[in-house]
């Protein structure tokens, strides 16, 4: 099959807007789990509203939250996918377009803004933005697009430590012990800690990213990575940050690791949130048709 | 812990009397502010014609859809979703808020620092916490946008809801010094060494 840019440009639109009504079942799941599992009544409080929040969204078909986020569009280009000259371009000005489209259409608060002047175009779109990523795979037959409206409360929670190799492990854990300490109430937990491990600042960063977004339930394929998410995922609980940061047990859904070879001389750790708005949704286009899921 | 029943504006008395963890709903007015609403009035001078004394202000920016005014919808906006947003980016105006406007009562969420706490002390107000993320059902707490100033910051305009049984909101920074975000960052904090203990890391 081809790419065609007006099925993109739809599915750009439609994404945007699913992502940010309707909760992926994944999430609602991880409430269930922290919910029964909590000790503080002010934080059980806490939780029941955000889980009736839920449903009145889908009840009223309104947003979730009313920050409609950075948008970010991963899409991954599966088997019996003709991508020919000029198809890139299309693509992202499709995804570009249905993004514009969203933000005017239903009407969306355009979040977006020119980082030196301010400027709102009111379009959710900007130098850059919507954020695109473009991989390859074979696994998957056709395009799958995952729509991901990233929360700024979450996301101004961000950092990047270049640690050294005589560090070891154990600054990985320390720093992120330290960024849930110091992020508080201000990231809308529980939220999902997603940490990058190794590669370059940047790849470590974006690993991050990837980790956060990353659907509950999941595993980090490497097995040391993934020991290192169960370790974590039970520590940052005995903190007591709790929901918004009002104190409990449940401040993480789950610590999500990504890694990455890195340097012999770098040890770079990353810590990117994602609140509990953990939005997300995802459409894969064949030639039989769109499937929208999470 | 006491529940409140308040209507805005508020007294100095009445803001005085809420106690961390005391609870309280709104009714009649809320006002809806942000970082470009607050960096255009305290950075660059910039008015508004609200009278905002003894009253509530809300840190958001809501999504609205354009409409033909009507009695409704006197501003030509109707609410979609509104939802509040990371107070602690918005801390260095809370007194201003306060001494120059004579704002008694700030709602947010992720709560404000030590300066704010001071400025609740000496000048009688209060933080309410509400639950963040959670727009949709806050959205059902609001009639009305009844009149916006400062539109061309939109959507971080200043924005005047008309509001019903808005809450239940949490008292999480009173004007007795008490602040439920330093208490549990307070007790976090002291957890640190032993949560690292049992993540087998060595203080070197
Ligand atoms: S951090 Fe997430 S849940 Fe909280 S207000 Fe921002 S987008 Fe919404």
């Amino acid at each position: 099959m081809r790419i065609d840019p007006k099925t993109i440009e739809n599915v750009s639109k439609e994404l945007y807007i699913r992502a940010l009504k309707i909760l992926p079942p994944d999430v609602k799941r991880g409430f269930d789990t922290l919910a029964a599992k909590e000790t503080s009544s002010t934080a059980q409080n806490v939780l029941g509203t955000m889980i009736k929040n839920i449903s009145i969204a889908e009840a009223t078909e309104n947003l979730l939250c009313q920050d409609t986020g950075i948008p970010i569009y991963n899409v991954t280009i599966g088997r019996g996918v003709q991508f020919g000259e000029g198809d890139g371009t299309a693509l992202k000005a499709a995804l570009r377009k249905g993004c514009e489209r969203a933000t005017r259409e239903h009407p969306l608060r355009s979040s977006i803004v020119h980082p030196l002047t301010r400027k709102n175009e009111h379009t959710s779109c900007g130098i850059g933005v919507p954020v695109i990523y473009i991989d390859h795979a074979d696994a998957a037959e056709g395009v799958t697009v995952e729509m991901i409206p990233k929360g700024s409360g979450s996301e101004n929670n961000s950092w990047l430590k270049m640690a050294l190799p005589a560090e070891g492990v154990d600054a990985i854990k320390t720093f992120v012990v330290d960024c849930v300490l110091d992020a508080g109430g201000k990231t809308c937990p529980p939220t999902i800690i997603g940490v990058g491990i190794g590669g370059t600042a940047d790849l470590c960063v974006h690993l991050a990213k990837i980790a956060a977004t990353r659907a509950l339930g999941t595993q980090c394929a490497d097995p040391e990575g993934a020991k290192l998410e169960t370790e974590l995922s039970e520590a940052v609980n005995m903190l007591g940050v709790g929901p918004q940061g009002l104190g409990g047990d449940s401040t993480a859904f789950a610590v999500h690791v990504e890694l990455a070879a890195t340097h012999i001389t770098m040890n770079p750790v990353a810590v990117n949130m994602q609140c509990h708005s953990a939005r997300r949704a995802s459409a894969t286009i064949t030639d039989a048709g769109v499937t929208y899921g999470f | 812990m006491t529940h409140h029943h308040l209507t805005t504006p508020i007294t100095e008395a009445q803001a005085r009397a809420l106690r961390v963890d005391d609870t309280v709903t709104l009714q009649r007015t809320l006002y809806g502010i942000r970082d470009a609403t607050q960096i255009a009035m305290f950075d660059r001078g910039r008015n508004t014609r609200f009278d905002l004394a003894g009253h509530a202000v809300i840190h958001t920016a809501p999504n609205v859809k354009k409409v033909a005014p009507s009695p409704q919808h006197p501003t030509g906006y109707a609410p979609v979703c509104i939802g509040t947003t990371t107070s602690a980016r918005m801390e260095r105006f809370t007194r201003p808020l306060m001494q120059h406007y004579g704002v008694r009562l700030v709602i947010g969420k992720g709560g404000l620092g030590a300066a704010s706490l001071a400025a609740f002390g000496e000048l009688g107000g209060a933080y309410l916490a509400i639950i963040g993320g959670t727009a949709a059902l806050e959205t059902t707490w609001i009639e009305a946008i009844e009149d916006v100033d400062l539109d061309d910051l939109n959507p971080e305009s200043l924005w005047r809801f008309r509001i019903r049984d808005f809450g239940p909101l949490r008292v999480a920074m009173d004007s007795h010094g008490g602040s439920l975000y330093d208490a549990v960052d307070l007790k976090a904090r002291d957890k640190r060494a032993a949560v690292l203990a049992t993540l087998g890391v060595k203080s070197r």
